[in-house]
């Protein structure tokens, strides 16, 4: 059966419940600085629609918060169970962060609760604002220690291994790693503006199906106006990310890149096929790109997959994964722009109905993004658990139900997923902007 | 105190912080399933709404809190348990979901989904007996190491009486325990009816807890002999607990100072939960690793309980702002607000 070996099903598992948990992961993290922002200009220039911009937001925020917190509560624990030599050696060194991701967890979860439930009991609607600051602040900073983690994976520091003994452990080397700058903030960047897109999307669907023109109008505009900020910045730190990757993973970026043999002025092989010798076919190739991205200058030298013995390289799908990520990457950072430029020039055409599907098309494509991002770095280490130190054959567990604990789960996110799309649609059906604004303008409680 | 001491003491308290605000939660969703069966729904269910709505996430946090700190702590619990609990844990990962995902769904979606109510207080009832087999397999005879890695015998910890013996205590106390605080609840709300009826729950199922509680320590004597000694050497803990829990029950009885009750029973699972977590001691897999062996290096301690105290820091005046706005706030609580 497919999942005989523990350690390839223990796998699979991992790679469903973090691709699950990271949609709703993101959510959480994109999600209330975008509140914030709109309840900030809702308050400053008195205006109700930002004001119920931020009301209808955090309702549906809800409802991916729930199964975020589950999933993440799911994954946290399937790392001793799937994972337990891992999280044994790993709990000498890197507990710290993992600790401190949950104390963000806590102060989030607690002023979340708060906000929520608190939204008619200010007289001042400013004190019912700065209870947002804390979930804002919290929910970043619980991705900025779990990605802390995963960057300690990537590059293990902070110890030594002495007769296969570990020894001078230290916490706060093994946080501040050298990948943990760009991981942590392309991880940041690329949440936020996957948050704005997604709720540009809705915006830009509601306006084609005629719905409040006002209203919708102006989110479209404050989220395509986010979008280019966090994407110009998601663009700037991925190409940090690269010179990293060919300092410190040459592997991970030469099979992300089909580059098999050490050469200077490197080509950036963008999508295309392999033939069973390794040559590429059917690519876009650009000159140079790959010596830019690697080392800022065109002549340098790139190091090759060839260089590395064959058990220690990762597999060659992740060039797709890669070139799916920056595609969609550059499209969005495209269509924003331009987005933006039109508005300042007055030009029409952005508000032509074949503009807003692409901004439709653009909310599921930027989390296609995430995805395809989080594959290609973590199926872009194999075969190690940790880089360099352990494989993944000596961390996984030794249990034989791994196989059947996959089919319950996949069943149980397939519930809360198909879940999550009806509940929230039922709820937006149900309260159309019209009306929310009627009772909110009434005084009453939308 | 050495940092081993301190850690686990640590742990212990968020474990038993989890079993108390857990045990409202899942005998609340119980009690609300159980109202719906019996076309009693408009008496609680709007108090339990109103209540849970804003700390179920709270309430995940503690359980969260305490596996990722014994791990950090511990790192070697990771691989004895993280192997052997694969099943255990995973179903109550799976009912964690149902009930999480209820909060939103239910709340927020259509109203009043009958079959998903019930599934969300029977997953109440399973989620504690999932997990408090742990404290089953703590007292060792389930786990032996094959190769190398730790295996568990399924088969005997399935016949053994102790297994059954825990699971059941576990029941009644989440709805013992949830009973005792929505009594409370209900009474500060005002609602006359509520308050009787979770009175009735209260002391209907305060006979059953001791007699489980009692029943433990007996099985104890025969599945492990050291433990039970060590029972015995702090009898007058479990004594203190007896005596609070005869209190508690009296002012119920009695229908006064129904907030004195609900705290002399944290009282009374305070001392239970530490006297059975002290005898335990120093092990935490019986016989196969003490929190000795098993302990983090000193670097990784010393920087775990600073974090752990400026924590705390943060947190302490956060839960108190949150009981403050929810618990009680008097125009929240009468639904004013």
């Amino acid at each position: 059966m497919l999942f005989e070996d523990p350690a390839y099903a223990s796998q699979l598992l991992t790679l469903l419940t973090l691709s699950f948990h990271i949609i709703y992961a993101t959510i959480g993290v994109g999600l209330p600085l975008m509140i914030m922002i709109a309840q900030w200009i809702g308050i400053r220039n008195n205006d109700p629609h930002y004001l119920l911009m931020a009301r209808r937001w955090a309702k549906g925020f809800v409802v991916t918060v729930a199964v975020g917190v589950v999933t993440g509560t799911a994954i946290g624990l399937q790392l001793a169970l799937l994972w337990p030599s891992f999280m044994e050696l790993a709990g000498n060194i890197i507990a710290l962060p993992l600790f401190m991701e949950v104390f963000a967890f806590f102060f989030e979860a607690i002023f979340l609760g708060i906000y929520l439930y608190t939204w008619d009991r200010f007289d001042n609607p400013k004190k019912h604002l700065l209870l947002l600051i804390p979930v804002a602040v919290g929910s970043g900073m619980s991705a900025f220690f779990i990605t802390m983690v995963n960057s300690f994976m990537n590059s293990p520091a902070g110890f030594d291994i002495v007769n296969g003994e570990l020894v001078n452990a230290n916490p706060l080397l093994a946080m501040f790693t050298v990948s943990m700058p760009t991981k942590v903030a392309h991880v940041l960047a690329t949440g936020y503006m996957t948050i704005a897109f997604l709720l540009a999307a809705i915006a830009a669907y509601r306006l084609i199906k005629g719905s409040h023109k006002e209203y919708h109008t102006k989110a479209l505009h404050m989220t395509m106006k986010i979008g280019l900020i966090f994407a110009l910045a998601a663009a700037v730190i991925g190409d940090f990310s690269g010179k990293y990757l060919a300092e410190y993973q040459p592997e991970k970026l030469a099979a992300a890149e089909w580059h098999f043999e050490t050469s200077s002025e490197a080509p950036l092989v963008m999508w295309g096929m392999l033939d069973e010798n390794n040559e590429t076919r059917f690519a876009l190739e650009i000159p140079f790109a790959l010596s830019i991205l690697a080392h800022g200058t065109p002549g340098a030298e790139v190091i090759g997959l060839e260089e590395f013995p064959a058990e220690e390289q990762p597999p060659l799908v992740i060039h797709y994964f890669f070139d799916l990520m920056v595609t969609i990457g550059m499209f969005l950072l495209l269509l924003s722009l331009v987005y933006w430029v039109a508005t300042w020039r007055n030009w029409t055409f952005i508000q032509r109905p074949w503009y807003r599907w692409l901004i439709v098309l653009g909310g599921p494509l930027a989390f296609l993004g995430i995805e395809a991002g989080w594959w290609m770095a973590e199926v872009g280490r194999q075969p190690w658990i940790l880089r360099g130190l352990m494989t993944i054959e000596e961390a996984a567990t030794t249990s034989d139900y791994v196989g059947l604990m996959f089919i319950f789960f996949a069943v149980l996110y397939f519930i809360l997923g198909v879940g999550t799309v009806v509940v929230l649609r039922h709820m937006f059906r149900k309260n159309p902007v019209e009306e929310d604004l009627a009772k909110y303008q009434g005084g009453e409680q939308a | 105190m050495t940092l081993e001491i301190i850690g686990i003491s640590v742990l212990w308290l968020f474990l038993f912080g989890y079993i108390i605000v857990g045990s409202i939660d899942y005998g609340a969703g119980f009690f609300n399933a159980y109202s719906i069966v019996t076309r009693k729904e408009h008496v609680v269910s709007k108090i339990i709404q109103r209540y849970l709505s804003p700390v179920w996430e709270v309430t995940n946090v503690f359980f969260v809190f305490f596996f990722v700190g014994i791990i950090g702590f511990f790192p070697q619990t990771a691989f004895y348990y993280g192997t052997t609990l694969l099943i255990p844990a995973s179903i109550a990962l799976i009912l964690l979901a149902i009930r999480g995902s209820y909060y939103a769904f239910e709340s927020y979606g259509k109203r009043g989904h009958k079959g998903y109510a019930i599934m969300y207080g029977l997953s109440g009832l399973l989620i504690p007996a999932s997990l408090s087999v742990v404290l089953t397999i703590s007292e060792g005879g389930f786990i032996h190491i094959e190769n190398g890695a730790p295996v568990l015998d399924y088969v005997a910890l399935f016949f053994n009486p102790l297994t059954w013996s825990v699971v059941v205590l576990s029941l009644i106390a989440v709805l013992y325990i949830s009973a005792v605080f929505l009594t409370w609840y209900a009474n500060e709300t005002g609602d006359q009816h509520a308050t009787d009826l979770m009175r009735k729950y209260a002391l209907g199922w305060s006979i059953p807890l001791i007699i489980a509680a009692s029943g433990i320590i007996i099985e104890l004597r025969f599945h492990n002999e050291e433990h039970y000694q060590r029972i015995l050497d702090f009898w007058w803990m479990f004594a203190i607990s007896f005596v609070l829990w005869g209190l508690t029950v009296w002012l119920i009885w009695q229908r006064r100072r129904y907030g004195t009750a609900f705290w002399l029973l944290v009282g009374q699972f305070a001392f239970a939960f530490f006297g059975y977590g002290i005898s335990h001691y120093p092990y935490l897999l019986y016989p196969h690793f003490s929190i000795y062996e098993g302990f983090t290096n000193e670097a990784m301690a010393i920087s775990l309980i600073v974090v752990f105290i400026l924590g705390m820091a943060l947190l302490i005046p956060s839960l108190y702002l949150l009981l403050r706005l929810f618990l009680f706030d008097e125009n929240y609580k009468k639904g004013k607000k």
